[in-house]
């Protein structure tokens, strides 16, 4: 049973000023399901549409961002939730933060900055509960932050007064304090350096392990993945360009992008010469016609220009979107 | 030419912030009693590499100019650069030190074309006599980087990409001549798939043009990849220093060996050594203000002496080690 089914979704961007109209088609036909009990790493350059898939599956859709087509359906135990249909007062007292949670990416500017780190937490649970016992409510908070090995000092200090690892775990406590079903984490060690980012990965793969919950975690950075995440989707300019286990995707990719990807990832005791892709990220507004990776593609064939691959089961949760590859037949 | 065959040397430099208010407050020491050299006649790429929160924009803001230390000195090509203080003087020093900064989409107005840019520094240097001549060397500059002038003119920065433009703004860096170029995480806000073209590019500068290069990362991957030397920083100290093969692959300061066990290697068979747990630092502060050796609360192999005393340089195989464990 998947956690959440995304069908056919295109989200787009529609501006109109002074009679000029524009799409950006950041989003254009994605399908994909989550599980419970995994994490699902997600990887793209900047503006193929990661932020913007979050967007829609985590139900903050606002002009001009457009879902034009496609679902997005959720299914929490027995609780049932179509996010693109859903009242505003149910998503915010009961999914949000109970259900789907979300580690941003700065999480420097998540925290009040004149405010103690214990007023952010009663803020978040004043949203869903009434607090009756204040007492109660301080150990509970402290109980959750000492499990996942914040000291609780960090309760009663400012912001400024934690280094940026800390900051960023801070936040994962506060996304986890509901225990939700999917945790949402957007580039959330990108600001940071490896011996932090380190730790901070570590902490949302414990809590993943300890509550047997799903991650969706959304990084450009393919090592990040190769040592945290399940499964991995690949996305190019809106559209999913191949999904598969981690091993997978990094022993046997398929998709010519994904191949570049990872044959270009510099490693320490390894100097030989890494090429870098030719041609520059499609602009959105106006992508490519059909496999919108086939300017910058070393096997595009004719067929790629006009035609937008499907993409195709390959073999056992190994799908990929290249005219190259072929379905496996049934 | 300078006396020594030098092109760069930091003399024991340090630089203090006074942090709080006027009466209380504490002293933060961001650069603490740093050497190193470059030398003239033999153009590489020096990589300064650590935590967040360790000096290294002090570092490069110092030898910019742009900062003067507490105590110590900074000698470009045997000049002390406290003593230059004549605009033509400053000039002259900035030709030939030239910045990339981080983030090039604020590097450029977004109100203003990427080519005025370039025109402005060629002119303003002094490197061309009019705006005939300056689009000449403005293209040389370009094309250099694998660019043409008609490729960027009369166009603004969002609509170039952000390797084209972070690939403009070393073109820039490059119209002067410069020595020396000090490159500020030029590949941290640049795209995966255009980030191996900065780094290619930085190696060519470096073999064809003779261009020195500080390069300044927290990526260890890229700065193996193409430095010669490198320099892993800690709360203002230089660790660990040496060639990259030796630091990188034979670390012997324990902050070094932790870094590289943490950098991810995308290898998903390796990823048990990478999950063992490791603990981090407390607050930036807290860590700067400490006795002796700021690594002492995270270290394996801390003994009493590490937290009394600031620990001494020692020459470990190839690389200037700072750590009691070696001596």
């Amino acid at each position: 049973m998947a956690l959440l089914s995304v069908n056919s979704l295109c989200a787009y961007y529609q501006t109109e000023l002074y009679g000029i109209s524009r799409t950006v088609r950041a989003v254009d036909g994605v399908t994909f399901e989550l599980y419970p009990n995994e994490i699902y790493g997600l990887a793209g350059e900047s503006s193929c549409g990661k932020t913007t898939l979050i967007k829609v599956i985590s139900g903050n859709v606002k002009p001009p961002l457009k879902v034009i087509s496609g679902s997005v359906d959720y299914q929490f135990g027995s609780y049932a939730v179509d996010m693109l249909h859903v009242p505003k007062e149910d998503l915010r007292r009961n999914v949000r933060w109970k259900e789907i949670s979300y580690v941003m990416q700065g999480s420097m500017s998540v925290l009040n900055p004149v405010r103690k780190v214990i007023k952010t937490f009663e803020d978040i649970v004043e949203t869903h509960d009434q607090i009756t016992n204040r007492r109660e409510f301080l150990e509970q908070v402290t109980a959750h932050i000492n499990r996942l090995g914040l000291p609780t000092e960090v309760l009663s200090s400012y912001p400024h007064q934690l280094s940026g690892g800390m900051k960023q775990r801070v936040a994962i406590a506060l996304a986890t304090l509901f225990q939700p079903s999917l945790i949402i984490a957007d580039e959330p060690t990108t600001a940071l350096d490896v011996v932090v980012q380190r730790g901070v990965l570590q902490m949302i793969k414990d809590i993943q392990g300890a509550s047997n919950n799903t991650v969706l975690l959304v990084t450009h950075d393919m090592a990040v993945h190769a040592n945290v995440a399940d499964r991995v989707m690949i996305m190019y300019a809106g559209r999913i360009a191949e999904e598969a286990p981690t091993e997978t995707i990094f022993n046997a990719p398929l998709h010519p992008y994904t191949q570049h990807l990872i044959g270009s990832l510099p490693m320490i005791g390894e100097r030989s010469n890494k090429a870098a892709l030719k041609g520059t990220p499609p602009n959105l507004a106006n992508p490519p016609s059909g496999c919108r990776f086939h300017p910058r593609c070393p096997y595009a064939m004719e067929v790629c220009q006009t035609t937008v691959p499907d993409l195709v089961l390959v073999k056992q949760r190994h799908r990929v979107a290249c005219h190259l590859i072929k379905e496996a037949s049934a | 030419m300078s006396a020594n065959g030098k092109l760069l040397d930091v003399q024991h430099v340090t630089v203090e912030f006074h942090i709080g208010g006027l009466m209380g407050g504490s002293l933060l020491v961001a650069v603490n009693d740093i050497s190193f050299s470059m030398e003239s006649d033999r153009p590489a790429i020096f990589t300064l590499a650590g935590e967040s929160g360790r000096g290294k924009t002090t570092l490069s803001r110092l030898l910019l100019h742009d900062l003067d230390p507490t105590r110590g000195k900074v000698l470009f090509e045997g000049r002390d650069l406290a003593t230059i203080r004549k605009r033509n003087d400053l000039k002259e020093f900035m030709k030939k030190v030239q910045p990339v900064f981080q983030n090039p989409f604020e590097t450029f107005s977004p109100l203003r074309r990427v080519d005025a840019y370039l025109f402005d520094t060629a002119l303003n240097f002094g490197v061309a006599s009019d705006r005939q001549d300056a689009a000449r060397v403005v293209d040389g500059a370009l094309r250099n980087v694998g660019l043409s002038l008609d490729e960027v003119s009369k166009r603004y920065p969002h609509e170039l990409s952000g390797g084209q433009i972070q690939r403009v703004s070393v073109a820039r860096s490059l119209i002067s001549r410069p020595k020396l170029i000090l490159a500020d995480e030029p590949v941290s806000m640049v795209d995966a798939s255009l980030r191996m073209e900065i780094v290619n590019l930085f190696r060519k500068l470096r073999d064809e043009q003779k261009v020195s290069i500080i390069y300044i990362t927290h990526d260890l991957a890229t700065a193996y990849y193409i430095s010669d030397r490198i320099a892993i920083m800690l709360r203002g100290y230089i660790v660990e220093l040496g060639p990259v093969e030796d630091v990188l692959n034979r670390p012997a300061h324990p902050y070094t060996q932790l870094l590289k066990e943490s950098v991810p290697e995308p290898l998903p068979a390796d990823r048990e050594s990478w999950a063992k747990h490791i603990e981090l630092g407390t607050t930036e502060v807290k860590e700067y203000g400490r006795e002796g050796c700021k690594f002492a609360a995270r270290c394996p192999y801390v003994m009493d002496i590490c937290r009394k005393a600031d620990p001494p340089d020692v020459l470990v195989n190839q690389q200037t080690v700072k750590c009691y464990l070696y001596t």
